[in-house]
């Protein structure tokens, strides 16, 4: 997957011919981490068992050992106290990032995050600054049901004063992580619960992916497939298959939603004239919806059919196997939409 | 007991809680003018607690404030003209209008705003404890908030964090009985909200909250705690709002408060008992008690004509300050 993403990529950097170490998705959250504690002596990491215990997947395990309890903050289980104190912390000169173990858990801590962490600035004219990132993962398929499942991306689309990150390669979570961590604004960054384990290639030496600009991850002339997080995975398998059948599908990650890189698919559309947004929450009110809205305002000329969401069906994420298979969009769902924008069977 | 307190600093006091006291019957007069929108929670009542915890406090320590707050701005040193400014939502005050009563922020006064949501500054205040603590400084925080936030789940998750790492926050419940219409005694299953405080290992001290001497004095033992790095205090400062919840509320809360026991509290006026006090002890005369009357009368005139004269924010200012511009 790193191998075919890598050589369109726009805004990346060049990273020549020569052997780039293949790194896991953790690993890479774990390096950058790492290395902008180092950079950032205040830097300062809080959440549930991020100590000893390295977090849930691992990701800062090894941190506490190197860097101390003060600045590798294990809490208890107290959602709300963890993204309200990273709050207070970032508001006072403590550059923070806070850990929610499962998206589904920013529900308990939603006060903070909704009318505190994303208001502070404009109700204060202006005067707060908050660097503060929020990590947290969120997605199904591993049969941990309706309240660790969820993708939740869509209820933070909606507040002002967010910054959303969801990045679907150990490339672009290294790159996309050291931006969020250097900005002076609250960045939710969202990983996937089946992204964490895939590996890619990550070069050593720093780089940054700046926020609002999208991945073409496989070029392509018949249809733009806009997707996000472990459904960039999904359409690219899809992508794969289509082409068999002699259709070329461009597939853009677009790695940030807020700011969202609209020139991208735009840009995409007015080549191919079809579009098809991918995502995993629900396709009611989901981020397909807005990206479709824009679609229509700014290239409804260039559109050859109706713009095509895929999104799990709106039921909560079921536990048993193929019932979560029937709710969660796959390779087939996304074949269909593309094959529906392009009237073929 | 004799008044062990220096002159100056007594007067001082003094001063505040009146500037408080005739800032929010200025506010209230304006809200009926129509020159504030929303609504306003008035303090009056509850002006010793916000004067004798901000006088325990340095410029540099953080405060962080609640919907009823106006109070505790003054107290910790917000200049009146800004304050009023932003109540009359101008481009100059605090906030440019963009937070109005609820939400006055004075970073460089230490103060980190005020909030609309029932317990929602708690946990901030923790995190300005951690802050502290990183950076390695002596500050404190002083948290504000209501009687009705200690049922909220932000106050025991803060606690519980703060005692956790012994970091340096004041948690001061200016406990006026009642959460909107909702008396302490139907909403809490403990029998003084100082007792809440044993669950989360830390001292918690009920205190007369019309008393400012008792509220400075326990508070600075908190602060000297605090700075000393042994941890939080939890203060409950029993006191009373002589308005009802906010200027909506009708006959100043007579709907759900017996007025027998609205006398009573209005018999306890703090500013009244402090003026007592401070002429039976010689400390003031009627004479300099009314130049001080004048002086802040003075004062919150130039406040309220400085915020009428300033301009509205311009239409455009509406999209910014969401996000820090980074360059």
């Amino acid at each position: 997957m790193a191998a075919q993403s890598r050589s369109p990529r726009r805004g990346s950097p060049t990273l020549g011919e020569e052997r780039v170490p293949q790194v896991t998705f953790v690993e890479s959250l774990r390096m950058t981490l790492r290395e902008e504690m180092e950079r950032d002596p205040s830097l300062m990491l809080i959440g549930e068992d991020i100590g000893r215990y390295g977090s849930i997947f691992g990701v800062t395990k090894g941190l506490l050992e190197e860097f101390g309890s003060h600045r590798v903050r294990s809490t208890p289980i107290s959602e709300s106290a963890i993204i309200g104190s990273a709050l207070g912390a970032a508001m006072t000169g403590i550059r923070t990032v806070a850990e929610i173990m499962y998206v589904d858990f920013t529900t308990c801590a939603m006060d903070q995050i909704v009318n505190q962490v994303a208001k502070m600035r404009y109700m204060s004219g202006g005067k707060a600054k908050i660097p503060l990132v929020i990590r947290t993962q969120g997605g199904g398929g591993r049969g941990n049901a309706a309240q660790h499942s969820q993708s939740l991306e869509a209820l933070f689309l909606h507040i002002p004063g967010l910054k959303i990150v969801i990045p679907s390669t150990p490339y672009d979570a290294r790159g996309l992580l050291k931006t969020a961590i250097r900005d002076d604004n609250p960045v939710m960054f969202i990983e996937h619960k089946l992204l964490y384990a895939t590996k890619g290639s990550v070069p050593d030496g720093e780089y940054l992916i700046p926020f609002g600009q999208a991945d073409i991850k496989r070029k392509g002339r018949d249809v733009t497939i806009a997707a996000i997080s472990y459904m960039v995975v999904k359409a690219l398998k899809a992508a794969e298959r289509l082409a068999g059948e002699g259709i070329e599908a461009e597939v853009i990650d677009l790695r940030t939603l807020v700011p969202l890189d609209d020139e991208a698919i735009l840009q995409s559309i007015r080549k191919t004239n079809r579009a098809v947004i991918v995502h995993e929450g629900c396709r009611r009110g989901g981020i397909g919806a807005e990206i479709a809205a824009h679609i229509q305002e700014e290239a409804f000329d260039y559109l050859d059919a109706p713009v095509e969401r895929v999104g799990a069906l709106n039921v909560p994420i079921p536990y048993s196997e193929p019932l979560e298979k029937a709710v969660i969009p796959d390779e087939e769902d996304i074949t269909k939409a593309v094959k529906k924008v392009l009237y073929r069977n | 007991m004799a008044l062990s307190l220096d002159k100056e600093f007594c007067l001082r006091m003094y001063k505040q809680m009146l500037t408080i006291r005739m800032f929010e019957e200025k506010a209230i007069e304006l809200f009926e003018h129509n020159l504030i929108r929303g609504n306003v929670h008035p303090c009056i009542g509850q002006e010793a607690v916000s004067v004798g915890v901000c006088s325990s406090l340095r410029r540099d320590d953080y405060m962080l404030n609640t919907h009823r707050g106006h109070g505790n701005c003054i107290a910790k040193g917000a200049d009146l003209k800004l304050m009023m400014a932003e109540l009359l939502g101008k481009a100059t005050g605090y906030c440019k209008g963009k937070g109005g009563s609820m939400h006055i922020a004075d970073f460089e006064g230490g103060n980190l705003g005020a909030n609309g949501i029932v317990g929602g500054g708690i946990p901030i205040a923790v995190g300005a404890g951690i802050s502290i603590q990183n950076r390695g400084t002596d500050q404190v925080v002083a948290c504000f908030f209501g009687d009705g936030a200690t049922n909220q789940g932000t106050f025991h998750e803060s606690l519980n964090l703060a005692a956790l790492w012994k970091l340096p926050v004041v948690f001061v419940c200016e406990n006026n009985l009642y959460a909107l219409s909702t008396p302490v005694r139907e909403a809490i299953s403990a029998s003084r909200i100082s007792d809440r405080a044993i669950a989360y290992g830390m001292p918690g001290i009920s205190l007369n909250g019309n008393d400012v001497i008792e509220v400075y004095t326990k508070t600075k033992e908190a602060v000297q705690r605090a700075r000393a790095g042994e941890g939080p205090t939890l203060l409950d400062c029993i006191t009373y709002r002589f308005f009802g919840h906010f200027t909506g509320d009708p006959g100043r809360g007579i709907t759900y408060r017996p007025k027998e026991e609205m006398d009573e509290w209005l018999n306890r006026c703090p500013i009244k008992q402090l003026k007592e006090r401070l002429v039976q002890e010689k400390i003031m005369t009627e004479e300099t008690g009314k130049e001080i009357e004048a002086n802040v009368k003075t004062s919150i005139e130039e406040g309220v004509q400085f915020a009428k004269e300033s301009p509205f924010p311009s239409a455009d200012e509406a999209v910014q300050d969401v996000f820090f511009e980074m360059m």
